[in-house]
């Protein structure tokens, strides 16, 4: 596994984005505008299956609105997150903040494309309350861990 | 008027040394200030793409104002409080960073564009608000916010690299910008 690591950061891409005063500066800047974006195409959505927020509105229609912006933003952090990697892949071989982001990473993408996705489609009323809260809960623990460890990365090693 | 008295006695102080020197509690503000982001700075979006007419169309300007305001204002307040005990623990360097102070100036600005629209065609709000793409001073308002806050935390985020920190020696520019004065750090 170490030999990938490196191999990714030796890569001229790697190197360039290494190297560069400010290829790294630019690419976190707008890692941390997609964080931003994401952050509230997330929030709204797990805020209003709590009962919160947009509480007119159904669930589904509210999910509906926020999926493009949600999707758009997961894609673009999801590029400029792959770049910081491979500008420091041998230190993300090494940190541990880097192993629970990516894993924390994985459970969150799969439970918001299956699980969340569906319960927030679903039609009004046919979801309980308490299923809806449990999602809401499940997805803000997942996507608050992979920010926080993330944000991790940077103070460890 | 320089404010770099007060930095200097503020960077004195024990709780700024306190901040300054410890191993978690700076940190823990600093991941604070920037997760808080996904509530102020993405709620914030979702509005200004909704004012642009791009998203929510079905869901009228003053409902989504009103449900997600407390929100906004919640977590407004979330970064102020740990902005503030940020600089409070690096007063001096933060006074004399330009990113700093292009971020407080932007901050200012996105204030007054937030205050244009809500004393201006926000009161009008009832004629236009309904459903569907708003009027052209509501969706410049909200162009402009997201330039503004997107500038905010850029900049913000810029603090941290200490490209034109004044005892590097900077041109004469950035010296002026800065506020460098010869001798202080």
């Amino acid at each position: 596994m170490f030999e990938y690591f490196h191999a990714i950061e030796f890569s001229a891409a790697g190197q360039m984005i290494k190297n560069s005063s400010w290829a790294f500066a630019v690419t976190e800047s707008v890692h941390l505008l997609a964080l931003s974006v994401i952050g509230g195409a997330v929030l709204i959505v797990d805020l209003r299956m709590l009962g919160f927020g947009l509480k007119r509105q159904p669930v589904a229609d509210v999910a509906a609105d926020a999926y493009p912006i949600m999707v758009a933003s997961l894609v673009v952090m999801l590029v400029t997150g792959f770049m910081l990697f491979m500008s420091e892949a041998v230190k993300c071989y090494y940190s541990q903040p880097f192993l629970v982001k990516m894993i924390a990473l994985a459970l969150a993408i799969t439970f918001t494309f299956t699980v969340r996705r569906k319960v927030a489609r679903a039609a009004d009323g046919r979801i309980s309350p308490a299923v809806y809260r449990t999602v809401a809960l499940v997805s803000l623990m997942l996507w608050f861990t992979v920010g926080a460890a993330g944000r991790w990365i940077g103070f460890s090693g | 008027m320089s404010l770099l008295p007060f930095c200097q006695w503020l960077a004195e102080t024990q709780g700024s040394i306190a901040l300054h020197e410890s191993s978690y509690m700076y940190p823990l503000l600093e991941s604070s200030h920037v997760l808080t982001l996904c509530l102020f700075v993405g709620m914030s979006v979702l509005l200004d793409l909704r004012l642009l007419g791009w998203t929510m169309r079905r869901i009228p300007v003053g409902e989504i104002t009103s449900r997600i305001l407390p929100w906004m204002i919640g977590g407004f307040v979330l970064m102020v409080v740990t902005g503030l005990l940020l600089f409070y623990a690096i007063p001096i360097r933060s006074y004399q960073n330009v990113f700093f102070r292009l971020k407080m100036i932007t901050l200012v600005l996105a204030g007054l564009n937030a205050w244009t629209y809500h004393v201006g065609i926000h009161k009008k709000i009832g004629e236009w608000g309904a459903e569907g793409r708003p009027p052209r001073r509501a969706r410049w308002a909200g162009a402009m916010s997201l330039i503004l806050w997107a500038v905010v935390v850029v900049s913000g985020r810029m603090i941290a690299y200490n490209w034109f920190d004044c005892d590097l020696g900077q041109s004469a520019f950035i010296n002026w910008a800065a506020g460098c004065v010869p001798g202080v750090r």
